[in-house]
């Protein structure tokens, strides 16, 4: 086995160790929708990155995270309802990183990479990347884990109980935005949500807990990965579609559970 | 007995320019039940969020006292079923003590249920496991939204009945909401009258005997009155002799 396909399987099994748990919490808030907008606004960080000649890593994190902190000041002024609001953001932000990378002469990006993910180049300093920013995560996740269930509950009753939710609420986001960050180099900015969600819904048919819906949805992300990899490995596909076409598989699989309620 | 737990001092405040609260000045004491009545967008909810601190309001003073705890039923609470969560583990998020949440639950008559996951819970049975959780942390003051909202009439009498009792055992304050006019229990102590400024308020009426009403609600239920010096429109509002409309000091609204 050569050394790439090595690096894409431990990339995806750090992107999916966090993507469980955070793709939990997305399904309990309701936020597919939103993840999707950050995740296309992270284009729109790779192409301000390459404009303004910044290192990638921090814009595709830097962009989707102010685009959250954005979205949370015009849902307060309370001028369009949050769906719409997402709608435009998404793929204005979308279109707008797509724009400004054709208008780039001189460099060639590869938007299929972008948009689906490239997982078969991962190099050893992306490695370190994921890993430090997955750690950081899981640190951030156990830390918050108490507090953060109790604002998914109910926000008002938590804050009443002394919890800082507006602290915790954009802890949550900076979370996300890293996440994104590093889930886009797997599968793209088109499929991240995917890969947030579809372990979590299928690890919740066999959970009880939110822990163990949390930790379930991990192994199912990387069992995903590690299924989507051999299915691109031994039938030629590309990386990030396989790794989310084993997780639907997965899903429809789960299916057969009774939900555990 | 009656130390004040949380002071209001003219607060005003307005949402996009519409006055919502005006002039608001109360007093919540410990071991008192204040129930706060009045119509559809009197301003109860907001008044509500600003003595539990969500809200600020924008002129006017709050002070609460130093060593004043809350409790807070919430109007309503909808947890989406993807989160696996139990009725003693939702207890748990206010309170780690295990032993606490089963004495909480066993107080509100619904230990059999600890285990059975909050969202499978019917209308009367997530009311009290609010219930349970506000009074979890042991509060001296508890703040009851609308606490019989989507419970059916005997389960409205058992509702009140019950926190009559908890107000007692853990002599607390209490401010509850209504927006029904009508069905007040008797052992309320305080009723303010919310209509963006406070129309009237007052110790409620001796318990009234009517039979129809002891019929449905049996001898522990009775029916709020206080004396009016003023009618009230059917939205609440209050109206003079002639049927007009009545306002208070500092009112401007029509």
């Amino acid at each position: 086995m050569t050394n790439f396909i090595l690096y894409a399987l431990l990339a995806g099994l750090g992107v999916a160790l966090v993507a469980g748990p955070l793709g939990c919490f997305v399904v309990w808030r309701r936020m597919a929708y939103f993840g999707d907008t950050l995740a296309h606004s992270a284009l729109l960080g790779v192409s301000i990155g390459v404009l303004l000649d910044i290192n990638l890593s921090i814009t595709v994190a830097a962009i989707p995270l102010l685009m959250a902190l954005g979205l949370v000041y015009l849902e307060q002024r309370g001028i369009l309802s949050l769906d719409t609001l997402l709608g435009i953001l998404s793929h204005s932000a979308l279109a707008t990183g797509l724009v400004l990378i054709s208008l780039l002469p001189d460099v060639r990006v590869d938007l299929m990479s972008l948009l689906f993910g490239d997982l078969l180049s991962v190099t050893v300093s992306d490695l370190w990347v994921i890993y430090a920013v997955a750690g950081t995560v899981i640190l951030l996740l156990l830390v918050l884990w108490k507090p953060l269930i109790n604002i998914t509950v109910h926000a008002d009753l938590a804050e009443v109980e002394g919890v800082k939710v507006s602290a915790v609420r954009t802890a949550l986001m900076l979370i996300t935005a890293l996440v994104i960050a590093i889930a886009m180099k797997i599968v793209g900015v088109l499929l991240i949500t995917a890969l947030l969600i579809i372990p979590a819904a299928t690890a919740r048919r066999v959970s009880n807990t939110p822990e163990q819906m949390a930790i379930t949805a991990s192994i199912i992300a990387m069992l995903t990965v590690l299924m989507g990899l051999g299915m691109s490995w031994y039938v030629d596909t590309p990386a990030g579609p396989s790794v989310v076409v084993c997780g639907a598989l997965l899903f429809m699989g789960s299916l057969v559970f009774r939900q555990k309620s | 007995m009656n130390n004040p737990l949380i002071t209001l001092d003219r607060v005003n405040k307005a949402f996009a320019d519409r006055p919502v609260l005006q002039n608001i000045s109360l007093q919540l004491m410990q071991g008192e039940i204040t129930t706060l009545i009045g119509p559809n967008g009197a301003g109860k909810s907001t008044l509500v969020r600003i003595i539990l601190g969500l809200v600020e309001p924008d002129s006017g003073s709050v002070s609460p006292a130093d060593r004043l705890k809350i409790g807070y039923m919430p109007q309503k609470i909808s947890i989406d079923p993807s989160l696996p969560i139990s009725t003693s583990r939702f207890l748990q998020l206010a309170n780690t003590s295990n032993h606490a949440c089963h004495e909480a639950l066993e107080m509100v008559g619904i230990s059999h249920l600890a285990k059975s996951p909050i969202q499978s819970l019917s209308g009367g049975e997530l009311q009290r496991a609010l219930l349970a959780r506000a009074i979890l942390r042991k509060p001296n003051f508890l703040v009851l939204d609308e606490p019989v909202q989507g419970v059916d009439v005997m389960g409205q009498n058992a509702l009140y009945t019950m926190i009559a009792k908890l107000s007692k055992s853990l002599n607390c304050g209490i401010l509850m909401v209504s927006h029904d006019l009508h069905l007040v229990m008797s052992a309320t102590d305080q009723v303010i009258c919310l209509n963006q400024h406070i129309c009237c308020q007052g110790h409620p009426e001796q318990v009234t005997k009517d039979p129809a009403y002891l019929d449905i609600f049996g001898q522990t239920k009775a029916i709020y009155t206080h004396k009016h010096d003023h009618q009230h429109s059917i939205h609440g509002e209050v109206l003079d002799g002639q049927g007009n409309h009545q306002h208070g000091e500092g009112c401007n609204h029509d």
